[in-house]
């Protein structure tokens, strides 16, 4: 059993946790040496009665550089190390995370886990757990990527050569903000399951953002380019590209009215206009939804939840793309997830407790911001596949309605509403793009909306992002066509 | 073994003695460094049973040092063995080579200045066990208070242990060690033919055996209730009513108006000049103070080791102060205010808002009740997407609320609307207060009476 530990306690946390590592384990990569003592913690739980045990250790380097103007601001190395351990008996699981990856620390955090289920560690029965297996090791070949990566002082000069290429082509600019993001993790999992896998992942990121101001007008835009596994993704970043990208879009929303309020079609561009899909129905199709009885589309599958002309898929197999993965934090590979085909529900993303709990098999989406979460099922790379349509054939079709350019971030809540603010958008009038206009927001349901999605374009591009649930933020892609939805509410002034 | 801990927890001195040893061996003279650590535990259930029990130690440690130029660099981690501690300082060492020369952090002046008492009394933890069947219970009864109630989708109950610390290499050594609990109930409820409805509640107190679950059952099943007869809400402008928290929520999302980081980095709505400007109405006062009584989990220092305090942001509609860091406040000419993070570019924010009239205003009209008002009000409970629907420097909102429309004195429950404004022009529509400030996580505050607000419906 765990007790919460005050101060005064003899197991409060400790600073010096990690000193007990004393252990070259630590040193090197996570790797088959780890077998023996990863065997001793997964016997020790089945022993004491645990279903399965299931083990992420983790280590993790980050940089994170700022350039604001013409300087360098911020320079933020991080790095880390830790465990999550997770014990099923029945439907219930016990999860406890530590930073401490000594011998002593994880069986400390097994004991604790194990008492969350009213089990205790025996030291004298026999295991029902046949050992692991040889490591499936799918960051062989990925060893080198951190070295590969940009330093410090090759991403500073590229963020200040994207905040000079802002001045030289932007106006009424009063910031300018230049940001670079690389996260390396090195995961393992060990399951009682016969689970015996490691992975490296690289995420990297680079953003441009500015303040566009003039007397009472202001804009402020942003943009954000992410891929996964691309040591030289900064390298190969095309500063003078996005800041044109974004300069023209302040320079639009600067001086644009708020749009007017109320029920209309829209037309949401590609790329992250997928966070449309990702909002309001990818998240209810996760088995966590189901679970909590918070998805309207629990007993829908093999019925139509969505118009025909949608097909959605979610899966982590993309080249590059930022929810992409050689395995899941379960340790399960990725794979491609059809979750709507042709308008009818086909399947759910599902982890290993949403497989225990609600019966949909696992897809390899079991998801984790860091070893101090439980996986969860999550998304990936999630979109909606291309249409017959062009992206003109669908603003020709509107008479007064809006066309959403560029999307910001949403929300969806636990009755399935869901919402999302609109960054750049254009009233659409008589079939064509008109003025721009700021300050919209849209909100809608699920079960309501879905079936609003009339007409899909041939022209589907992916987007980076990042998603805040259950189990924390993960790196994730959204992406679509163009697409139409019939009705929409348009919150504005 | 190591030896910055002992039984009771941190170790300061010790800490500050490896520190010491190896920023010597590196050559490095001056370096400060913010550490923490926690021990969690909460629980969740779903219908009767757990769902998920989960616990949690962690620690981190974040250094900062100076180099032989006198550019800072830093470095994070949890990796707090001798050889975790020594790539830290190491890694903040290289990172300095990459300081801001236009604008260096140093030691607050106030790092060692004398700090105020808090009363946070520590508590022994109850257990996994005893939190899980106290959950339940509450999850019970929140379910037995109405049949719509189907579940309670979101809940848990956690308590929590934590410690951290504050050094410099000049001697300043701040500690701090606090016990806390909380507990939020989201119920979800759904009539034959309706749509589903959500509502919920949350509570802090420095110990679950000090939690107030009776009252956040009462209030999430209220709340739940409430909203279960609604009905769409036609677009146009109202008079709106905020809660103290969505009230507090939005302030809290344009702090930027107070934060003297963000008007030096040119992101703020208000510049050097606006102090002493008129922003609001003339009998609004917003006052930033952690160190209010009814903020649970308050700190007497801020993560430069500032010791934290009252501090008038705007008094009479005008602005008086902005919220600083020592860099900002050696910008501006003042003294900092308690209100930094720890890190190369040191981050600003605010505490705990006190929201209300100015004493000796008048406090706008006298006298509002939602209830007998003479024109339909939208009663605004509380905000979504705060992260989506605001642009702190534009000024602008355009945000998703639950709430009610009052007409004749009677509430219904608003479908699904949005509220959009600018703060500016919020905090100058402010008509008055009703009712007595209530005590919030985020905050003191009063109802607030907005007009002229845009409100988009379904209708």
């Amino acid at each position: 059993m765990i007790a919460s530990v005050p101060p005064g306690s003899s197991s409060a946390p400790s600073l010096n946790a990690a000193h007990n590592a004393g252990s070259d384990l630590l040193i090197g990569p996570f790797d088959q040496r780890w077998s023996p003592r990863l065997e001793a913690l997964l016997a020790r739980g089945r022993s004491a009665g645990a279903d399965l045990v299931e083990v992420f250790l983790e280590r993790t380097d980050h940089i994170g550089v700022l350039a604001e103007q013409d300087t360098i601001t911020s320079v933020t190395p991080a790095f880390g190390m830790g465990a999550g351990i997770r014990v099923f008996r029945g439907h219930r699981d016990g999860f406890v995370s530590t930073n401490d990856l000594s011998e002593a620390g994880l069986e400390l955090a097994l004991s604790q886990a194990l008492g969350m289920l009213g089990l205790e560690i025996s030291g004298s029965l026999g295991s029902p757990f046949d050992g692991l297996p040889t490591l499936r090791d799918f960051g062989l070949e990925k060893a080198a990527w951190l070295e590969r990566c940009p330093g410090i002082q090759e991403a500073t000069q590229r963020l200040l050569e994207g905040t000079a290429r802002l001045e030289q082509v932007g106006s009424h600019l009063q910031a300018r903000r230049a940001s670079y993001a690389r996260d390396w993790q090195e995961v393992m999992v060990a399951a009682s399951d016969g689970t015996f896998g490691r992975d490296v992942r690289l995420h990297q990121s680079v953003g441009l953002n500015v303040l566009a101001a003039d007397g009472e007008h202001r804009a402020g835009v942003g943009r954000r380019y992410g891929t996964s596994d691309s040591p030289d993704d900064l390298r190969h970043w095309d500063a003078g590209h996005s800041a044109e990208e974004v300069c023209a879009s302040a320079g639009t929303m600067l001086y644009a009215d708020y749009v007017e309020a109320g029920q209309m079609p829209a037309v949401l561009a590609n790329r992250f206009g997928g966070v449309i899909f990702h909002e309001a129905c990818g998240h209810l199709l996760e088995t966590t939804q189901v679970e909590r009885g918070t998805t309207p589309f629990a007993e829908q599958v093999g019925q139509p939840i969505a118009h025909e002309a949608v097909t959605a898929i979610d899966e982590g197999l993309t080249g590059g793309a930022f929810g992409s993965l050689s395995m899941d934090d379960e340790g399960m590979e990725a794979q491609r997830t059809v979750l709507i085909e042709n308008g009818v529900l086909k399947r759910f993303l599902s982890d290993r407790a949403g497989e225990l709990r609600t019966g949909h098999a696992r897809t390899g989406s079991g998801r984790r911001q860091s070893h101090t979460f439980a996986a969860a099922s999550r998304m990936r790379n999630t979109f909606i596949a291309a249409g017959p349509h062009s992206p003109d054939e669908l603003i020709s079709s509107v008479d007064r309605g809006l066309y959403c350019k560029s999307m910001g971030g949403g929300s969806v809540g636990p009755t399935g509403q869901f919402n999302f603010a609109v960054e750049e958008a254009y009233l659409i009038e008589n079939g064509q793009l008109t003025k721009p206009v700021k300050g919209a927001t849209l909100i809608g349901e699920a079960k309501e909306v879905m079936p609003r999605i009339s007409m899909c374009a041939n022209d589907l591009e992916l987007a980076a992002g990042f998603c805040g649930s259950v189990s924390g933020s993960i790196f994730v892609t959204v992406g679509q066509p163009h697409i139409k939805v019939d009705s929409i509410t348009v919150g504005g002034r | 073994m190591g030896t910055t801990s002992t039984p009771q927890g941190l170790d300061a001195q010790a800490l500050r003695s490896k520190l010491e040893t190896i920023a010597a061996s590196h050559g490095i003279r001056q370096w400060d460094l913010g550490a923490a650590c926690s021990t969690d535990t909460s629980v969740q259930v779903d219908r009767g049973e757990p769902k998920q029990l989960k616990g949690a130690q962690r620690s981190s440690i974040t250094v900062r040092v100076w180099n032989s130029d006198g550019l800072v660099g830093t470095t994070s981690t949890s990796d707090l063995s001798d050889s975790g501690l020594e790539r830290a300082l190491a890694g903040a060492r290289d990172a300095s080579a990459f300081g801001n020369r236009n604008e260096t952090p140093a030691f607050s002046p106030l790092a060692t200045a004398p700090l105020s008492p808090l009363e946070q009394p520590l508590h022994q933890g109850q257990g996994i066990l005893k939190l899980l069947e106290r959950l339940k219970a509450a999850e019970q009864d929140l379910l037995s208070r109405h049949s719509a109630i189907g579940t309670v989708p979101y809940n848990g109950l956690a308590e929590r242990s934590s410690e951290r610390i504050y050094l410099n290499s000049e001697g300043a050594c701040r500690q701090q060690q606090l016990t806390t609990a909380s507990i939020y109930l989201y119920a979800r409820a759904e009539e034959s033919g309706r749509k589903p409805r959500s509502a919920g509640a949350v509570r802090l107190a420095y110990g679950a055996s000090d939690l107030d679950i009776a009252g956040c059952i009462d209030e999430a099943a209220e709340r739940t209730i409430s909203h279960l007869d609604y009905a769409p809400i036609e677009t146009g402008r109202y008079t709106c009513v905020f809660s103290p928290e969505a009230f507090l929520d939005l302030i809290g999302a344009f702090s930027n108006l107070f934060n003297a980081r963000a008007v030096l980095d040119g992101v703020s709505l208000s510049n050097r000049e606006s102090l002493g400007e008129s922003l609001a109405v003339p009998f609004l006062s917003i006052r930033d103070n952690g160190l209010h009584p009814g903020n649970i989990g308050a700190s007497n220092f801020d993560g430069e080791g500032t010791p934290t305090g009252p501090l008038d942001l705007v008094e009479g509609g005008v602005l008086k102060n902005f919220l600083h860091s020592e860099a900002t406040a050696r910008a501006f000419g003042v003294k900092p205010t308690g209100h930094a993070g720890l890190g190369a570019k040191v981050s600003v924010g605010p505490d705990w808002f006190e929201i209300g009239a100015t004493p000796g205003s008048q406090g706008g009209q006298a006298g509002l009740d939602r209830f007998r008002a003479d024109q339909p009000l939208v009663w605004i409970d509380s905000l979504s997407a705060l992260h989506a629907g605001v642009k702190a420097s534009q000024g602008s909102f355009s945000l998703p609320f639950d709430g009610w429309l009052i007409q004749n004195g009677e509430p219904r429950s608003i479908e699904a609307a949005t509220v959009a404004g600018d703060i500016r022009q919020v905090l100058n529509a402010i008509v008055g207060f009703e009712g007595e400030a209530k005590i919030t996580p985020d905050g003191l505050c009063p109802l607030v009476w907005v007009e002229g607000l845009s409100i988009t419906g379904e209708a």
